[in-house]
């Protein structure tokens, strides 16, 4: 009933043949998991597959990546369908467990998942499609070269015959699949999948309340439970009257979680575990605790902020890279400036707090059910923490409500883990709002100490930064590092990045378009200063910039991709010919704003209008957003979507998104003091899209970090007030 | 404290405690997972219930304030799925994360229900306390027009008008 390829290359192909008559293709990536899989019990595989494929017709392919709203479980099998040739209303999509044996790269993250897939998705498609000629050439003894196929069906046009991909299935089955490296994959003006506008393939679930989400699982028996851990970032539980939380209704369990010293895997708390959440949450508040809350208590905004000053003004600690002599260029410009940059940390608030369920069974196996980016680091962190084998860990992947990078992390999967081990029935672990806002891993905080020069003709000789982040020794924060080849870097002769860090008990982590959401805002803003100094232009200042590379072109940010300035040109220049950049003179007090960014593969230069009244009220009128991400836009649907949530979102940072620290705890707790962007801010977002002859990129990042310095930008064409710290809200933007 | 009212039009009966919100109750007792659980404290909007046709925060709602009350969530806003909000939010694909949208679609159909054909003005008033993590309010308001186009195009079509919303 089987066929099995022994290819040793690093992708190959499992056929299998269904009972009925279907065919399973599942690509694999270790040749050696093939053996172990072995032949047969295709049905028993299906889920572990990309493609089933039933004599009705309908092609069934399972979504390996976590859905958190980027659209990847749309985007993904879109690939397949399309070489595939098949039409996209056959196609049913199911969200596959962790199976980190037969799938890779099951993460939402890093805007990854369109350059890791686009070929590999396609191909796994093309095989399959392949296949099904392969078989009809066969049955009906043509050379494959004369039959076509077009959404499911594969014609042999000079006999006027024609199969249908269902009819042959069992067939196709049989025959020996293609080497997936050398697969004719289609013309891309063939596509009829790719490119097109197409729904999310949960939207229906979606508007009609269908239990999709970590927060909707129930399980047979389940308890829920709340966690709660000391304020103090790595406190741990002194005592708790445990005894008395335990004779409150509703309340089964009650118990201490010693926990570990990972900021970001299980921390100490206390846990309260009760027929109903809101018996456990209505507990909760007469849990009396006394906290050790440890060294962290010394910490606080404040403090960073006076380090910091007094870190810049000695020689940093670290050199990241040194190009020319900024120093003798600085001296010898024709005018020179310097500003000191701030931006806050800030939290995710993704809407659906987070949650996990666990069962921790008595024969030892754990299964869970959570809503993570990133499910293989959870089931690592587990297994590190609490003492079990991998393999006796099932993971289900649930659509997530929101990532932004907070469920890359994956304490609230250990603490349902650890709590259910404990308890050793179902277990939903939910956190409260105010659990999420003040125990996330924030987006570190950064202060850049910057100087600049130009040359007598308005030309960038010189640029200096001192960032002053937060790190243990060498090691930054996680997210809180700066790449050495960071913009201007590359188009600057004389050129310094240095950093010094700071020591830091918080816990930080990745926010959509890490690094880059705040990097972006000092140096596009300080740009902007420059090309006011040299009385250019602020956007043909960016292009003169950019039209002169100096340097060799380093890789950029996280995926080390080098920098293309003949991309970032072509963003600039078309957003500034859609936004109408310079063409209308505006009364004071409104202005524009540009800024431009390379992150996570992908280019967007975006324009910012907006008007400040004299007593300071601020009003983004609208955005122009141009991006670069490739040859493809995959679902136009979608992207216009993503592109336009980045917009807001980088404006709800800027406009008054600050989480400060006290005394080693977080001061903000809920929406009320953690803003997000309300209905009457959203503004009117126009996106365009330029293409360029390289594969398609990720779209779920790179458009957010222009956003804050063009809105900065505008501010200061309007006012002419130059806005160095954010957020917003703590500036007087009135003017006369 | 035993509570005894009315979900998308069946009679339920609950035995809960009586500071229980409404929220718990749905997602909890009856195993209605589509009201959301945002905040808790009124600030979102993700737990939007219709309370006697109003919007109504499910999560600050105590069960005991429920007795004979006629509540209709997001499972029970049409039969099939077909309420013109619906409609008009999978035409547009407005969902990214998709988790605040039963907040949004409900109280955009409480809106709908009182203003048939609302301004951007009306739309921003009534929906600001629904909160969009992925900020989806540019897709969000041009279905709620769109929902307004699709209900009057049924009345004109001589269909019954379905304004209310509920169970159609």
């Amino acid at each position: 009933m089987s066929a099995t390829t022994p290819v040793t290359r690093r992708d190959f192909l499992r056929v299998s043949a269904i009972a009925g008559g279907g065919i399973l293709l599942a690509s694999y990536i270790d040749p050696l998991s093939a053996s172990e899989v072995g032949s047969g019990a295709a049905a028993d595989a299906a889920l572990n597959a990309y493609i089933r494929l039933t004599p009705d017709g309908i092609v069934t392919i399972i979504a390996k990546n976590p859905e958190v709203g980027q659209g990847v479980k749309t985007m993904l099998p879109m690939l397949i369908a399309e070489e595939l040739d098949v039409a996209w209303k056959n196609v049913r999509i199911q969200q596959g467990d962790l199976d980190t044996k037969n799938f890779q790269g099951q993460v939402a993250g890093g805007s990854t998942a369109t350059p890791n897939n686009w070929l590999p998705m396609r191909r796994v498609g093309a095989a399959g499609r392949a296949m099904l000629v392969a078989a009809a050439a066969q049955t009906w003894n043509v050379p494959v070269a004369e039959c076509e196929t077009e959404r499911g069906v594969v014609y042999h046009r000079a006999s006027k015959r024609s199969a249908t991909y269902g009819g042959l299935a069992s067939t196709a089955a049989t025959i020996a699949p293609p080497d997936l490296a050398t697969v004719m994959l289609k013309d891309p003006k063939a596509f009829r999948i790719i490119g097109q506008p197409m729904r999310g393939v949960d939207t229906h679930r979606i508007v009609t309340g269908v239990p999709l989400y970590g927060i909707d699982v129930a399980v047979p028996g389940m308890l829920y439970a709340t966690f709660v851990k000391c304020p103090v970032f790595g406190g741990k539980v002194a005592r708790a009257n445990l005894d008395a939380i335990k004779a409150l209704p509703g309340v089964r369990h009650a118990f201490v979680v010693d926990g570990t010293a990972n900021l970001t895997g299980l921390m100490p708390g206390v846990a309260i575990v009760a027929d109903s959440w809101w018996q456990a949450r209505t507990a909760r508040t007469r849990l009396d605790v006394t906290w050790n809350e440890g060294p962290t208590a010394q910490q606080g905004s404040a403090s960073f902020a006076a380090q910091a000053a007094t870190l810049a003004k000695g020689p940093a600690q670290r050199s990241l890279r040194k190009d020319g002599d900024v120093d003798a260029a600085l001296a010898s410009a024709s005018k020179k400036i310097s500003g000191e940059y701030f931006y806050p940390f800030i939290a995710h608030a993704s809407l659906e707090p987070q949650n996990c369920t666990a069962h921790w069974k008595p024969d030892g196996q754990l299964e869970i059910w959570a809503p993570s980016q990133n499910p293989a680091a959870g089931r690592g962190l587990i297994v590190q923490t609490l003492g079990i084998k991998d393999t006796d860990i099932t993971i289900h992947i649930t659509r997530s409500g929101g990532g932004f990078g907070r469920r890359l992390g994956n304490d609230y999967m250990v603490e349902a883990a650890a709590i259910a081990k404990v308890v050793g029935v179902p277990v939903k672990l939910l956190w409260t709002r105010e659990d999420d806002i003040q125990h996330d891993f924030y987006r570190p905080a950064g202060f850049h100490y910057l100087s600049g020069g130009v040359d007598a003709s308005g030309k960038v000789v010189a640029w200096r930064n001192h960032f002053v982040s937060f790190g243990d020794g060498q090691n930054f924060a996680a997210g809180a590092n700066i790449g050495a080849t960071e913009f201007p870097q590359h188009f600057v002769p004389n050129f310094t990045l240095e950093a010094s860090l700071m020591p830091l008990g918080v816990p930080t982590g990745y926010l959509r378009a890490p690094g880059s959401n705040g990097i972006a805002f000092a140096t596009q803003s300080f740009i902007d200063e420059l090309a006011h100094v040299a009385g250019k232009d602020p956007l043909q200042f960016r292009l003169d910039l950019l039209a002169q590379p100096i340097t060799e072109a380093g890789g950029v940010g996280p995926q080390a991709a080098p920098y293309d300035a003949a991309r970032a040109r072509g963003v600039l220049e078309r957003v500034r010919e859609v936004s109408g950049w310079g063409t209308t003179a505006l009364p004071r007090g409104t202005g524009m704003g540009v800024a431009f960014h390379f992150s996570h593969r992908g280019y967007f230069a975006e324009v910012v209008k907006a008007s400040v009244s004299r007593d300071g009220t601020l009003k983004v009128e609208k955005v122009w957003a141009a991006g670069d991400i490739g040859s493809e836009i995959i679902n136009p649907l979608n992207a216009e979507n993503q592109v336009q949530g980045s917009v807001q979102d980088g404006l709800a940072q800027a406009l008054g998104q600050e989480i400060t620290i006290d005394k080693g705890r977080t001061v903000q707790s809920s929406f009320a003091d953690f803003p997000l962007i309300r209905f009457a801010q959203a503004v009117p977002v126009e996106v365009h899209f330029v293409k360029s002859a390289v594969a398609p990129t990720g779209l779920g990042e790179p458009a957010l970090p222009p956003v804050p310095p063009a809105l900065c930008n505008a501010i200061f064409a309007a006012t002419g007030k130059r806005v160095r710290s954010l957020p917003l809200s703590n500036h007087d933007l009135s003017w006369s | 404290m035993k509570v005894t009212f009315k979900v998308n039009g069946q009679p339920r009966r609950v035995d809960v405690p009586g500071d229980m919100p409404l929220l718990w109750t749905l997602r909890d007792t009856l195993e209605l997972k589509g009201t959301k659980f945002g905040c808790g404290l009124s600030q979102c909007g993700a737990c939007t219930v219709h309370i006697s046709g109003a919007a109504t925060r499910s999560c600050v709602t105590p069960i005991s304030a429920c007795q004979g009350a006629d509540i209709t969530t997001i499972e029970g806003l049409s039969k099939d799925g077909t309420h013109a909000l619906q409609r008009a939010w999978e035409e547009l694909d407005v969902p990214q994360c998709g988790y605040c949208q039963a907040g949004q679609i409900m109280a955009a159909a409480a809106l709908l229900a009182k203003k048939p054909h609302p301004s951007d003005a009306e739309i921003d008033d009534a929906m600001q306390g629904n909160l969009c993590r992925c900020a989806t309010y540019l897709r969000i308001r041009q279905a709620i027009h769109r929902a307004a186009d699709l209900q009057s195009q049924a009345v004109q079509a001589g269909e019954p008008k379905r304004l209310r919303g509920s169970k159609s």
